[in-house]
């Protein structure tokens, strides 16, 4: 299991590192940890003849705040995810999810920005990003942009990044202090990727959700913003019935396949439970129980 | 599409040695350790991260060696099994393992270990629920977790 050959590249800016993937378009991919692009090549599902290790750029790195949104740098690993006091304050979720990705030894390497950027539904972060309606930095030939999370995914492997650009950052609009959360993730064994999982950010008034946002990770061939069982939510005490109603909602939009982690029936029922179920833990925690 | 990769120069310290050597890029660390450096102790199982077998610190850090080309380390430091101790001066976590009976056909083992001293590094041996958690990222086909955790219970107690 070797991967086909390929020239490697280690731009130290981001000009660089744009230059040298505009110029070879299609057939230059960035490679971050490598954790999901490497054993692609060793299985020579990806073949690309020019690779752009994106290590040795100081500016793609680091967790800062700016007004009320915190930017995550592409190259910001799994591990300093878990690691940052400023999330562990503000954004306690994130590490909560990337806590359920994979292993250690996977999370020392594996980047946030590679999990975003990978497009593979099987990813934890994409459908957290949507749940917090981040938005994406790229960097291309022409300039940068900005992409909103809930738009960045058009099918599996298929995004809106175009050859010849990268994400250098996301932007992560901060939810009010107090606020509940919750990630919530179905797996066969530690270090799998999702049966089904759920995403829940919620605020409350007094003792009814005055605002909620719940996506959902590995349930079709993109991670899903449920913003139908979002807004039934909102004004209640999520009573068993609303959340029964929510969880319906939520497995109304998915369209999983079957594969080992179970049928497609089943694959759809665990992503209702898990939205149940992390809808109950964000009402606790917004509560401070 | 390159007919041959160009070799690249790699420099890396190993347990404590520099070395330099020329690679093809598609050389993995794990490769590059095994078969340029003939440190045959880090172990090549499933190949595509998920066995930990060739868990190896980079700068400190576990890692899976088999999911990162050498190129990438240029300038890292990387500890193998090697360099832990020697068959004389076992690492405490080494002796932990042999006095608790940790290992039987000792394939998993080296990884086992490293990931084990990474983990008390890390802070991560605070019960043995957390101890099962943390070593997620390494598999025993033989089954020895029971007595895996044992070691590395032991040597974080004699740590704390
Ligand atoms: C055993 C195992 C278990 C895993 N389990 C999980 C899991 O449970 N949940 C989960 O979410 N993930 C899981 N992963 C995947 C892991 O999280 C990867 O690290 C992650 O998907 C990709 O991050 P990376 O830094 O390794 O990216 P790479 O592998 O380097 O890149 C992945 C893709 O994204 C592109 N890319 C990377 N960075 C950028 C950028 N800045 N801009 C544009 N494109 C970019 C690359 O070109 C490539 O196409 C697992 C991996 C392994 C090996
Ligand atoms: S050989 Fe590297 S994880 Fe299995
Ligand atoms: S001792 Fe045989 S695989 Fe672990």
């Amino acid at each position: 299991m070797i991967p086909g050959p390929f020239h490697y590249h280690r731009p130290t800016s981001v000009a660089e590192a744009v230059a040298l993937l505009a110029a070879h378009g299609d057939d230059a991919r960035p490679l971050a940890g490598g954790h999901s692009l490497i054993p692609m090549m060793k299985l020579r599902m990806a073949v690309p003849d020019h690779l752009v290790d994106l290590a040795a750029i100081p500016d793609l790195k680091g967790i800062c705040e700016d007004g009320d949104r915190i930017v995550i740098g592409a190259t910001t690993t799994q591990r300093e995810v878990i690691g940052s006091d400023l999330l562990a304050a503000r954004l306690p979720i994130l590490a909560e999810t990337a806590r359920q990705i994979a292993d250690p030894q996977i999370r020392t390497k594996g980047t946030f920005g590679g999990n975003v950027a990978n497009g593979d539904p099987g990813n934890d972060m994409p459908a957290l990003m949507q749940c917090l309606d981040a938005v994406y930095r790229l960097a291309g030939p022409d300039g940068s942009r900005t992409v909103p999370a809930r738009d960045y995914y058009q099918g599996a492997y298929f995004t809106a990044l175009e050859p010849g650009e990268l994400l250098t950052a996301v932007e992560i609009p901060v939810p009010p202090a107090g606020h509940g959360y919750a990630y919530e993730k179905l797996k066969r064994k530690v270090g799998d990727y999702a049966t089904a999982a759920a995403a829940v950010v919620l605020t409350l008034d007094g003792g009814t959700v005055a605002t909620a946002s719940i996506a959902l990770t590995n349930v079709a061939s993109t991670p899903l913003h449920a913003a139908a069982a979002s807004a039934l939510v909102i004004g209640t005490g999520l009573d068993a019935a609303t959340l029964k109603a929510a969880a319906d909602a939520a497995k109304a939009i998915t369209d999983p396949a079957t594969d080992g982690r179970g049928t497609a029936e089943y694959r759809r029922e665990m992503a209702g439970v898990m939205v149940a179920r992390a809808l109950a833990k964000a009402m606790r925690r917004a509560k401070g129980a | 599409m390159p007919v041959d990769s160009p070799v690249v120069p790699v420099a890396l310290t190993v347990n404590g040695k520099p070395e330099r050597l020329e690679v093809d890029p598609r050389t993995t660390l794990l490769d590059a350790l095994r078969d340029r450096l003939h440190l045959s102790g880090t172990k090549k199982g499933c190949g595509l991260g998920q066995c930990g077998a060739c868990t190896v610190l980079v700068d400190g850090r576990r890692v899976v060696s088999c999911l990162t080309l050498a190129v990438m380390n240029d300038g890292a430091s990387v500890t193998t099994i090697e360099g832990l101790g020697t068959p004389d001066a076992l690492h405490p976590m080494q002796a932990a393992f042999v006095a608790c009976d940790a290992f039987q056909c000792g394939y998993c083992t080296p990884g086992q270990i490293l990931s084990a001293v990474a983990l008390i590094d890390e802070g991560h041996a605070g019960s043995d629920e957390e101890i099962r958690e943390h070593m997620s990222g390494n598999l025993c086909r033989c089954g020895a977790y029971a007595n895996i955790v044992e070691a590395i219970r032991t040597v974080a107690g004699q740590e704390g």
